[in-house]
C-alpha cells in the first residue's frame, strides 16, 4: 500500500466514522425528514436552536381578568449528550397588554427537558421517544403570572411518515404525522394567595393532560421520492402543516382548550423557517386568532463537529 | 445599523446558497422521479442538493423482480461533485427502482429511492 493510498483510507475511515453518527442527526428516519414543528414537541433528540419563536394572540376576558394582547419570545437550545440521549432548555419573555391596565413585561419560568428516543424504523419511518419536561418554579416573573410552584410533564413523543404505503397511493407517502401525549403534574396541588385586604383566595392546580399532534405534507418527499412535479426552490422545500395541541384538566374542573394552527415549514441547509396561525379551537379557549413564527437552527449541521455533535458515543 | 446589515447577511448566507439540507437532498433525476420514459434511457443521473463523497456514494437501478440492471459504473460527474451518475444497459418496458445512499462532503448520510417507468 502506497503512503497516498494509506492516507486517503484512513481519511475515508474517519470520514464513513463520522458519517454514521451524523446519519441520525436531526430528525431522520429512513429517507424521511421530520421538520421540528413549532407547537408539538419533536419525536426525536437533536441540536438544534429555536431562536426566536414569537407568538401573538389576544385572549378572552376571564372573569375579572380583561382580555390581554400576549406575545412571547422564546428561545429554546437542545443538545444531544449521547446520539439517543438529550437535553435542553428554554427561557420566554412574556409582554401582557391587557385592554385596561398597564402593559407587563417579564420572563416566565424557565424549562428544562430530557428525552430518550427509544425506537427508530427507517423502513416504516417510525421514531419514538420519551421524556420529562420541568417547568421552573419561581424562576419567573409573578407580574406575569409565572407559577411560584414547579411542573413536571412525562410525555410520549411519536413521529410516522406514510413512505410505506402501497405504491397504488403514492400521493399520500408525504404525509407524516408527529405528536406528544403528556400529563403536566404540578408539585402544589393548590396554590392560596392573599390579596392586600386580608382575603385569602386558592386555587386548585390539577393535573392536566397534554395531547399535540401535527400533519405535515412534505413537498421534498414528493418532489425527491414519489413524482417529480416541477417544483423548484424554494418551493420544492415547503411542508404545509397543521398543528392541533390541546389541554385538559384530569379532574374535571374545566373544559377542553387548545388551539389549531394552520401554517408551513421552509427547510434550508443549516435552518429552517416556520410560520403558522393560531386559531382557538373552542369558545373555552376564547380569544382571536394570532400568529406563530420561528426561526429554528440545525446546530448538528452548523457544527457538525463542535457543539453539533453528541457530547458522548459520536 | 451595521449590525443589522451582518445579520440580515448572516442570516442569507445560512438560508440561500445550496437551498437545501445539510444533509444532500435529491434536487433533480433523469430520468426525472416518477416519470414514464420513451425509448431507452442511457444512463440515470442523479443531480444532488451538494458535493458528494464519491467512496461512499451508491446508486443502482433493479427491475420489477429486484435484479440489478445497472452497469455497476457509478461515478461523479467529472464537473459536478454534486451529480451522481450510472450507466444502463437496454431496458425492456416495465418499472424500474433506483435506490441511492450517499455521504455528502459534510459528512452527512442520505438515502432514497424512486421509480420510473419504461413505455412499451
Amino acid at each position: 500500500m502506497t503512503r497516498k493510498s494509506a492516507i486517503a483510507r484512513l481519511c475515508g475511515a474517519a470520514l464513513l466514522a463520522a458519517a454514521t453518527g451524523s446519519a441520525f442527526a436531526h430528525g431522520f428516519a429512513g429517507k424521511r425528514f421530520f421538520p421540528a414543528t413549532l407547537a408539538t414537541d419533536d419525536p426525536f433528540v437533536a441540536d438544534e436552536l429555536s431562536l426566536p419563536t414569537v407568538s401573538r394572540r389576544k385572549t378572552g376576558a376571564n372573569g375579572d381578568e380583561p382580555a390581554t394582547l400576549e406575545t412571547d419570545t422564546s428561545i429554546d437550545f437542545t443538545k444531544r449528550i449521547t446520539p439517543n440521549f438529550g437535553i435542553g432548555l428554554g427561557a420566554t419573555y412574556v409582554s401582557q397588554k391587557p385592554d385596561d391596565g398597564p402593559t407587563q413585561h417579564g420572563f416566565d419560568n424557565f424549562a428544562a427537558n430530557v428525552k430518550y428516543q427509544f425506537y427508530k424504523s427507517d423502513e416504516h419511518e417510525i421514531i419514538l421517544s420519551a421524556g420529562v419536561d420541568w417547568d421552573i418554579g419561581n424562576s419567573g416573573a409573578k407580574r406575569i403570572g409565572a407559577e411560584p410552584f414547579s411542573t413536571l410533564t412525562p410525555a410520549i413523543f411519536a413521529g410516522k411518515g406514510f413512505g410505506d404505503l402501497p405504491d397504488s397511493l403514492p400521493y399520500l407517502k408525504p404525509f407524516a404525522v408527529t405528536g406528544s401525549v403528556g400529563v403536566a403534574m404540578p408539585t402544589k396541588s393548590s396554590t392560596t394567595t392573599v390579596a392586600d385586604d386580608g382575603t385569602e383566595t386558592t386555587t386548585k392546580n390539577p393535573n392536566t393532560l397534554k395531547v399535540g399532534f401535527a400533519l405535515q405534507y412534505s413537498l421534498l418527499y414528493l418532489q425527491s421520492f414519489v413524482k417529480d412535479v416541477g417544483l423548484s426552490e424554494p418551493f420544492n422545500r415547503l411542508i404545509p402543516l397543521v398543528e392541533v395541541s390541546l389541554q385538559k384538566p384530569l379532574d374535571g374542573s374545566g373544559p377542553t382548550t387548545g388551539t389549531v394552527n394552520p401554517g408551513v415549514l421552509w427547510a434550508g441547509r443549516y435552518m429552517q423557517f416556520g410560520l403558522e396561525a393560531i386559531i382557538p379551537m373552542n369558545r373555552a379557549t376564547g380569544g382571536k386568532n394570532g400568529v406563530l413564527f420561528q426561526i429554528h437552527f440545525f446546530m448538528d449541521d452548523l457544527f457538525p463537529k463542535t457543539i453539533g455533535k453528541p457530547v458522548f458515543g459520536d | 445599523m451595521r449590525d443589522l446589515v451582518r445579520a440580515v447577511a448572516l442570516f442569507t448566507s445560512l438560508a440561500v446558497p445550496a437551498g437545501a439540507l445539510a444533509h444532500a437532498f435529491l434536487d433533480r433525476a433523469i430520468p426525472a422521479v416518477g416519470s414514464k420514459v420513451h425509448g431507452q434511457p442511457a444512463e440515470v443521473t442523479l443531480r444532488f442538493s451538494q458535493p458528494l463523497e464519491p467512496a461512499f456514494s451508491t446508486v443502482t437501478v433493479l427491475d420489477a423482480a429486484g435484479k440489478q440492471v445497472d452497469r455497476m459504473d457509478k461515478r461523479l460527474d467529472r464537473n459536478n461533485a454534486s451529480v451522481l451518475r450510472v450507466s444502463l444497459p437496454p431496458l425492456a418496458p416495465g418499472i424500474y427502482r433506483v435506490r441511492w445512499r450517499v455521504l455528502s462532503a459534510d459528512t452527512h448520510v442520505s438515502e432514497g429511492d424512486f421509480t420510473f417507468e419504461v413505455a412499451p
